[in-house]
């Protein structure tokens, strides 16, 4: 077992300094808005690196040349200014050369792999979901010598731009397998997976009048889940009526929901605590309880 | 062979009826082919073991059971049963009686299964009754699911039970006409075998009776090919060819504008050689297009052909989040509007005329439909519905048939954004910070890179320390 206490500054690797160096890297890390402005995620970005940084993987970020993907815009109906951000996002790509780029948000993940290359960008494209995942498979990340989540109780939450939209339903699962936490199924799970409710540039208005938050109606059911609540189970809508998955006998406290979306992430930290169960449940993207588990954090 | 006044009769009733769909169909092509251009050529065969897999094979069905497993019995018993329509047609047409008789136990095969299959379809459609008119599932009801909607679906059901009917009243009479003369008719009748009882012990009346089914029979299934035109039923056809034109491309890849493409690739590059515009027949330029969508000839002819091959099952709005938090978004309702504005504006069907009920009446509140102008955008589908849309391909997911009701969507809300800046204020807030900040929040984009501050990772020393 390493010492936990050691710890060593990460000075992340900037693409204009590695080219000034004529270097390229292996990978680059899109670091999405999400991941560098919001603070919530901006935690997770932080543990994303600490496992790029741990496994030794040869990648760099383009800093403050990054700049939107522009998703939300081409979702809000803005096409002009999506393919403005497009074409200035393709010109920085290009003239640095990259071939690979991995990034923890499925919005930028989808816009980049799908979008892009009609516009003339090519790459390939890696949400961070698969990527731990190969890292695993390669036994690069053991999910050992950190906090142990054996016994808890884990449920995860597509992200549509992951799942239906991209059919990445296995990669974030295989992540989470690693943990030997209880991994609960939400009923709407996968291709039945319900939207966190910020999709579309919700994210960035209030919802249209109704009777609910999305958020809220996906909460209910992950801690309904979490918690084995079979009388909310029972009464969900838009799937077929069948037997809800109830949880063993695992302890409840320090039970979490996975997510693989800073903006599921969001959706979902608000849905809890509009529930007032921050108590008891957490919500964590992927790469953090990898970090955490592998006890990379400092 | 007996040539009859009965045959030349079959004859005109075959041909006004196969002509009347003709003639429907020719309209219902050139309602689809308003849309605009979509490219859906090449991927021959994964278009065609697409379809093979959802439409013959009704894979998406399978998501939940109860409903495909009746659907798969009426399906099933909507080919086989048909087979036998072939012989009613050559007896029809030639006066010769049940002439695949030839076919032997074969024979005997055919019109066993056929009457199995019909007793199946009739427990089945009374299943799909029960469902839709007393069994409370959700998804049968709605704002879109108004007086037509619902007629228009028993409707259907009736007309099945109807067309069974008459298949067993022929066989009935048939098979008892042949007991009272003392001859064996060919085939096995396990379910008509039960009916002779029921049936009067003339032979006259027989007769009568046995022609009274077989007419039934082929005018009842002739009158149906030309209500379907007008119905939620015309998915029994146009749901291969739908499916077969759907998209290929992941879900999420939303389809790009090419005259913005051309406009910002000249304004990056200046040595950029925009393409010449299109051209009328005439040699004039032709007015530039609209972006996005504002009626229903601004949406692709695949969106328009995907609002003739919907069925209103309400799958999509069921799954819909939006919908399920009570929002006024149905993606139902956005496809079933697409087709009455169509019908509105171009070919009117012969039964069922929208006017008659009003788009209005698919719309609360109505104050928010224009009333002025009829155009799908604003006159049946409000902006409210439109940007309640999450653009989570639940309701694409769900369909049955591969509609996308979000590519509808999307192209309206670029009608919006960049033909009306009609955008709410919270995302032309989010457009402008993206412009200035390069990040949809406004945040100062010097400080895009401070994740990075103060950043410390666990060293293990056996692992990972970087050169």
């Amino acid at each position: 077992m390493a010492d936990q206490t050691a710890k060593r500054p990460v000075s992340v690797p900037v693409m204009a300094d590695l080219a000034a160096r004529g270097e390229s890297p292996e990978i680059l890390f899109w670091v999405g808005c999400a991941g560098a402005f919001d603070d919530r995620y901006k935690r997770v970005t932080r543990a994303f690196v600490r496992i790029l940084e741990h496994v030794g993987v040869n990648y760099a970020v383009l800093g403050m040349e990054e700049s939107c993907t522009g998703d939300p815009a081409k979702r809000a109906g803005n096409e002009f200014l999506f393919q403005m951000q497009a074409m200035t996002n393709i010109a920085t790509l290009d003239g640095y050369g990259i071939k690979k780029v991995v990034t923890a948000c499925p919005h930028c993940f989808n816009t980049i792999k799908n979008e892009y290359p009609a516009l003339g960008g090519n790459y390939e494209v890696i949400h961070h979901s698969t990527f731990l995942q190969q890292l695993i498979n390669e036994g690069k990340v053991t999910a050992q010598g950190g906090e142990s989540f054996k016994g808890r109780r884990i449920t995860f939450h597509d992200s549509c731009y992951l799942g239906r939209s991209n059919n990445i339903y296995e990669a974030p699962r295989a992540v989470l397998e690693v943990l030997d936490a209880d991994l609960l199924e939400m009923k709407r799970c996968k291709t039945n997976g319900l939207c966190c409710g910020a999709g579309g540039a919700q994210m960035f208005k209030d919802a249209e009048p109704g009777n609910k938050e999305v958020n809220i109606e996906r909460t209910e059911e992950a801690l309904a889940t979490l918690d084995g609540d079979a009388d909310v189970l029972m009464n969900l809508r838009g799937v077929e009526s069948t037997a809800p998955a109830l949880p063993a006998g695992s302890d409840r406290g320090g039970s979490v929901i996975a997510v693989a979306c800073p903006f599921c992430m969001t959706m979902m930290a608000d849905g809890v605590k509009n529930k007032e169960r921050e108590q008891d449940v957490q919500v964590f993207d992927l790469a953090e309880l990898i970090a955490s588990a592998e006890g990379l954090n400092a | 062979m007996h040539f009859s006044i009965q045959n030349l009769l079959f004859l005109l009733v075959a041909l006004a009826g196969f002509g009347l769909f003709a003639w429907q169909a020719s309209r219902i092509r050139a309602n689809v082919l308003v849309g605009r251009d979509r490219d859906v050529s090449g991927n021959v065969n994964e278009r065609l073991w697409k379809t093979l897999l959802v439409a013959f094979g009704q894979q998406k069905m399978f998501k939940r059971l109860t409903p495909a497993f009746l659907h798969l019995i009426v399906y099933i018993g909507f080919i086989v049963i048909n087979i036998e329509v072939i012989e009613i047609m050559v007896d029809g047409l030639f006066g010769t009686h049940r002439f695949l008789q030839f076919l032997g136990p074969l024979y005997s095969a055919l019109t066993g299964t056929n009457e199995l299959l019909g007793a199946l379809v009739v427990l089945a459609v009374v299943a799909f009754w029960w469902r839709r008119n007393v069994g409370g599932v959700r998804r049968f009801t709605g704002v879109e699911m108004r007086a037509w909607p619902k007629l228009d679906a028993n409707i259907i059901l009736y007309v099945e039970v109807v067309l069974m009917g008459a298949l067993f009243l022929m066989n009935a009479a048939d098979l008892k006409l042949h007991q009272l003369q003392g001859a064996v008719l060919p085939g096995a009748f396990p379910i008509s075998q039960f009916l002779t009882g029921l049936l009067p012990d003339s032979v006259g009346a027989l007769e009568v009776l046995e022609r009274v089914g077989w007419w039934a029979h082929i005018v009842g299934i002739l009158l149906f090919l030309n209500y379907l035109p007008s119905s939620k039923h015309f998915h029994i056809i146009l749901a291969f060819p739908n499916v077969y034109f759907s998209r290929l491309i992941p879900q999420g890849q939303f389809s790009n504008v090419d005259s913005i493409t051309h406009e910002v690739k000249a304004m990056m590059d200046p040595s950029y050689e925009v393409p010449a515009p299109a051209t009328n027949p005439d040699g004039s330029v032709a007015a530039p297009a609209s972006f996005g969508a504002k009626d229903v000839d601004d949406l692709p002819w695949t969106n328009l052909l995907n609002a003739y091959s919907c069925t209103e099952c309400g799958r999509c709005t069921s799954v819909c989040p939006a919908n399920l938090t009570g929002k006024l978004l149905s993606p139902r309702k956005i496809i079933m509007d697409t087709r009455d504005r169509l019908e509105e504006k171009y070919n009117a069907p012969l039964i069922f005329d929208p006017a008659l009920y009003g788009k209005a009446a698919k719309h609360d509140p109505q104050e928010q439909l224009d009333k002025e102008n009829h155009t799908l955008l604003r006159g049946y589908v409000t902006p409210e519905e439109l940007w309640a849309c999450t653009t989570c391909n639940a309701c694409v997911e769900a369909c049955p048939v591969n509609i996308n009701p979000l590519d509808s969507i999307l192209e309206m809300r670029r009608f919006l954004v960049l033909e009306e800046s009609a955008a709410p204020n919270s995302l032309n807030v989010m457009f402008s910070n993206i412009e200035n900040n390069g990040a949809p929040w406004a945040f100062s984009p010097s400080d895009r890179f401070n994740w990075a501050d103060e950043l410390f990772v666990a060293s293990k020393e056996e692992l990972g320390v970087r050169s």
